[in-house]
């Protein structure tokens, strides 16, 4: 059975002007580790707040571990980990003292749990005395993590924990995830970074509330191939402009130190493509056929659905 | 050699015992995307205070735009914008109400308020949106006026702090299009990202590791002088090594 159910749920704001989220359907599987990947405004939030029993959906049903998020919404908050994407613990409190004052209030202590979150907690451990508030942001995503974990959480629901921190942080936190995988707890975790696609067992690519895509990260590229070519040339500025004119290229954009140009024609794509540079003056041209990125496909799908 | 628009030779701040920017010295040329790069805590945000004339260096020099950033602070505010995701518009300001303020700020005349508000709602393409409340708008269009307002007044140097955080992948390239744009009109651009595909857009890029500069080159130099693929790996390999936490 799945740990999380999710089942046409709707979410409207402002007297339904706004659609938050658009009849979204997925299931998460025990113990999996599941990613939710959309930028901001995609609803992301609206559907954590909604799965933590924070926020009533105008329509569909879920349900966490078996029970519904609208009618057994107390025995949920016992079960459920939650780390929004804003800070939200206790600025004037230590960091020892919001961690006891989660675990009081899940009714345990922190030394019964103190090995589920002991590796993390070891890093901000020698700062324990100093106030939530005075925290580096690095610091503050430690302790959250550490409160969100202190119960022993049947599945933790992580809101963009990694926004606004830098990629070695990044993958330390997770690292942190893989490890409390193996602990067996069910992760569902969002974020705005393509990138982290492949720290997950399975992804939904979400936007404008709606689910483009939903599988392994394999499959979902698997399924998306297109004639896709990586193209460069000494001028940067101007390669990105030609690159826009031709009728014959579908769309060309920048992916590091190239160009990723896909075209309407897909035969002798390469040929093509350098003819078009050099007659336009290009020089140190260099035309690869490539494998999408993750951050391709959902380009590609957000043109689709446009 | 034209004359640098930013300049720091050993710049220094500290806080208490503790040195926030330890003696970093560099240049960067009039037109240039300069990418500032580094780990959270690495002193990256106290740099650009002290560049944009928001805070004093504790030794060393800097001069921005042609002025000191000792005794020159409040000129170099007039020769700079500056945005970030956590400071752009008002919004319970309209888009129109947003772009006049700030450029109000920014000294410009009741003439040029009218024309440039005009044109830049044109080249948006906001011209339904113009009088909406900017709360109700997307990320991503607030991020594009944002830009767009701190380079209202023409500056000699746009600070964009972490501007593209959250915003989807299309909008990301669209708001470095606008960079593209801004730096071949020849205003200098100095940006800080956590996105390492974009510190590839940049015509140079430094990476702070501790408070120092640990390297500055064309990313392509970069990821020679590590012999790395891309500039993820660059920044792993450097910021790996840093021993202040964040």
């Amino acid at each position: 059975m799945a740990t999380v159910h999710v089942e046409n749920i709707k979410k409207t704001y402002d007297k339904g002007s706004v659609l938050a989220l658009d009849n979204v359907s997925f299931d998460v599987k025990s113990g999996e580790l599941f990613g939710l990947i959309g930028p901001d405004g995609a609803g992301k939030t609206s559907l954590f707040r909604i799965l933590t029993t924070l926020l009533l959906p105008d329509g569909g049903h879920a349900q966490v571990a078996g029970l519904d998020v609208v009618n057994d919404l107390w025995k949920i908050r016992r079960i459920v980990g939650y780390m929004p994407g804003k800070f939200s613990l206790y600025q004037d409190l230590s960091i020892e003292e919001n961690l006891q004052f989660f675990a009081t209030v899940f009714n345990t202590t922190v030394e019964k749990n103190y090995h589920l979150i002991e590796d993390i907690y070891v890093q901000i451990e020698p700062f324990k005395k100093r106030l939530a508030g005075k925290l580096s942001g690095g610091m503050k995503q430690k302790l959250a993590l550490c409160c969100a974990l202190i119960h022993e959480p049947k599945v933790l629901f992580l809101d963009e924990p990694t926004t606004g921190v830098d990629p070695v942080s990044r993958k330390e936190f997770w690292d942190m995830l893989d490890r409390l995988k193996t602990r067996g707890i069910t992760i569902v975790v969002s974020t705005p970074y393509m990138d982290e696609a492949s720290r997950c067992d399975r992804i939904a690519l979400i936007q404008k509330g709606k689910i483009l895509e939903l599988d392994t990260l394999t499959k979902i590229i698997g399924r998306h191939a297109q004639n896709l070519y990586a193209v460069n040339a000494d001028n940067r500025y101007q390669l990105m402009h030609d690159l826009r004119k031709p009728a014959e290229i579908e769309s060309s954009f920048a992916f590091g130190e190239e160009q990723h140009v896909t075209l309407r024609t897909p035969e002798n794509g390469e040929n093509y493509l350098i003819d078009y540079l050099t007659q336009t003056g290009h020089s140190d041209i260099t035309v690869r056929k490539i494998d999408p990125t993750i951050e391709d496909v959902f380009i590609k799908l957000m043109l689709e659905n446009q | 050699m034209p004359q640098p628009v930013i300049y720091t030779h050993q710049l220094t701040r500290k806080f208490g015992d503790f040195v926030a920017v330890d003696a970093i010295t560099f240049e960067v040329q009039p037109g240039e995307i300069f990418g500032f790069l580094g780990a959270n805590g690495a002193g990256k945000t106290t740099a650009m205070r002290i560049l944009c004339g928001l805070l004093s260096p504790t030794s060393g020099q800097a001069n921005v735009a042609g002025f000191d950033v000792y005794r020159q602070n409040e000129e170099i505010k007039k020769q700079i914008g500056y945005m970030s995701q956590k400071f752009s518009l008002y919004e319970n300001l309209t888009v129109r109400e947003n772009i006049q303020f700030f450029g109000g700020i920014y000294g410009l005349s009741r003439q040029e308020l009218k024309d440039k508000t005009n044109v830049l709602i044109d080249r948006l393409g906001l011209h339904n949106e113009a009088n909406k409340l900017v709360g109700a708008l997307p990320l991503g269009w607030k991020q594009k006026i944002s830009f767009s307002v701190a380079i209202l007044h023409r500056p000699k140097i746009v600070f964009l702090d972490e501007p593209t955080g959250g915003v989807d992948p299309i909008t990301r390239r669209q708001f470095w299009d606008m960079i593209y744009e801004a730096a071949h009109d020849g205003i200098t651009v100095f940006v800080t990202t956590h996105y390492m595909d974009e510190a590839e857009y940049c015509d140079r890029v430094s990476i702070m590791v501790d408070g120092a500069i640990a390297a500055l080159d064309t990313p392509a130099g970069l990821k020679k002088q590590f012999n790395a693929t891309n500039m993820d790996e660059v920044f792993l390999q450097l910021a790996r090594g840093a021993k202040r936490g964040d």
